[in-house]
């Protein structure tokens, strides 16, 4: 039997229902009927369907899938982005989402405001931003360009301080999407290394990648979706051995 | 759940204020006088308009010129903060969708940012006054009493409306036009004696901006004590619209995420 207070995420019985909008209605007569059978604009879509899921403190997840197989979603859900249709999800204990880099950046403002701003979304505080500064700075190796508008940055160069800004908590749960390929072979190695340091500390780690490779060097345990349903949760071993062999 | 709620809110209190002074950063940015700006262009703006309504319209009110400045700072407020206020969910859609954040922050800053910038517009107003002949008197510093009203007032218009135009984006461009209609609709650079009775419903009765403007000008333009009746509308009207705001904000925020 398992622990209950060992669990650190719980997922029960979610379900994701999306609305695919459609932009095109064609007469007001159209628009008339389907507002009134109130079908207007929207067709049901379920991305996720009854999945349950129990992670421990400490321990690495991988998340597997084709495209659309419903891993993003279930990473927001749990990240709190979105809240499940139907079921529902416990989390203990404090999260970084590194799920897409630098989403609060302000492409008008300069890096140094873009890490109190983005920072801030992270609900960090001001003081924290202050005492942390230099350790962003030092570890996106901007230091030079620390007073330029982000939009004059790089695609790289944006995603490595969002990196730095995202990963300077310690977090008791990492939550990680495709985020690993970012910047040149000498920083992926860097903020690989940055992982390990957090994984030292027991972190629990849930994370999305295309890499099986990747994915078998890292985790402990991997789910499988395949078209937003559970295929197979299990021993990395065991799963990823059966989704090559797919 | 109240408590957790607190929390939550000194936890995002520092986003509150990145928000606002990002606004304002974005607004002077690369500009050679930057935040003079803010006080400047109230100032002109003010200045103009002085002497627009001095010398061209002419009502039987003792200076006329401060008696619309009044109200249109106020309107003014009023229809930045909504308007600013009604589209913040969706102007910031990217980052719903991505990061989670407690989605009243980015209503809540907009009023908040619309606040700044009536603070400015108080103080080119006093400098206006400063030539006026109106004396100044000390029921005059309660001017900051009508502006919290409308404040509270505009917040709660503003989650109820950015809530709506999630789902129904026409509502951006409907209340653009309601909002021009409503500025006529409030006297605001007319006098009150002159609407006439069958109409006196639209503009007083029912226009819930006039009792906040009749309290903000009895206080600095007519420097008299307003009733307490008339503290208790505005207050009432405050709260009411902020009670509404929240609760369909809260009611309905879940589901932004699927309509953004």
């Amino acid at each position: 039997m398992i622990n209950a207070s060992n669990n650190i995420v719980e997922v029960n019985n979610v379900s994701m229902r999306f609305n695919l909008a459609k932009e095109k209605v064609d007469s007001i007569k159209e628009y008339v009927i389907k507002l009134a059978t109130r079908k207007l604009f929207f067709e049901e879509f379920w991305a996720l369907n009854d999945i349950s899921l129990r992670v421990e403190r400490g321990e690495i997840l991988g998340i597997i899938g084709y495209n659309g197989a419903g891993k993003s979603t279930l990473l927001k859900i749990i990240a709190g982005v979105m809240k499940p249709t139907k079921g529902s999800v416990s989390v203990t204990g404090t999260m970084a989402p590194l799920i897409e880099l630098g989403a609060g950046f302000d492409m008008d403002l300069s890096a140094r405001e873009n890490i109190y701003l983005n920072g801030a979304i992270l609900g960090y505080s001001r003081k924290y931003i202050n005492n942390k500064f230099d350790e962003i700075v030092d570890f996106s190796e901007l230091h030079d360009f620390i007073d330029i508008p982000v939009k004059n940055y790089s695609s790289g160069m944006a995603a490595r301080l969002g990196f730095a800004v995202a990963t300077i908590t310690e977090p008791d749960i990492l939550i990680v999407d495709e985020v690993l390929g970012i910047g040149d072979i000498r920083f992926q190695e860097k903020c690989e290394q940055k992982i390990n340091a957090m994984l030292k500390r027991r972190a629990t780690v849930i994370m999305v990648s295309h890499s099986i490779t990747e994915i078998e060097k890292m985790c402990d345990r991997v789910l499988w979706l395949e078209q937003s349903r559970f295929k197979m949760l299990g021993e990395t071993k065991e799963v990823c051995a059966v989704y090559r062999a797919n | 759940m109240l408590l957790k709620q607190i929390e939550n809110f000194l936890k995002y209190r520092f986003l509150l204020q990145e928000l606002v002074s990002r606004d304002f950063k974005i607004k002077y940015r690369r500009s050679v006088l930057g935040i003079v700006w803010s006080l400047l262009n109230p100032l002109i703006t003010m200045t103009v308009i002085s002497i627009v309504f001095s010398q061209l319209f002419r009502f039987d009110v003792p200076n006329y010129h401060v008696y619309v400045l009044t109200g249109l700072v106020l309107f003014f407020f009023y229809s930045e903060a909504t308007s600013t206020a009604m589209n913040a969910v969706l102007i910031n859609s990217a980052l719903i969708k991505k990061v989670y954040i407690p989605k009243y922050i980015l209503v809540f800053s907009k009023p908040i940012s619309a606040m700044v910038n009536l603070l400015f517009s108080c103080i080119a107003l006093f400098i206006i006054l400063l030539f006026s002949d109106v004396r100044f008197q000390l029921v005059n510093l309660l001017f900051p009493l009508p502006l919290l009203y409308i404040f509270v007032f505009s917040t709660g218009i503003g989650l109820l409306l950015s809530t709506y135009t999630v789902f129904y984006r026409d509502l951006s461009h409907l209340y653009t036009v309601g909002l021009t209609a409503w500025m006529y609709l409030t006297p605001i650079i007319y006098p009150i004696e002159i609407v006439p009775e069958r109409y006196l419903f639209i503009v007083r009765t029912y226009n819930p901006l006039y009792y906040f403007l009749l309290c903000f000008r009895e206080i600095v333009f007519y420097s008299r004590l307003p009733d307490l009746q008339l503290h208790l509308t505005c207050i009432g009207l405050a709260f009411g619209a902020l009670i509404i705001g929240i609760y369909v904000f809260y009611r309905n925020q879940d589901r932004f995420i699927l309509h953004i």
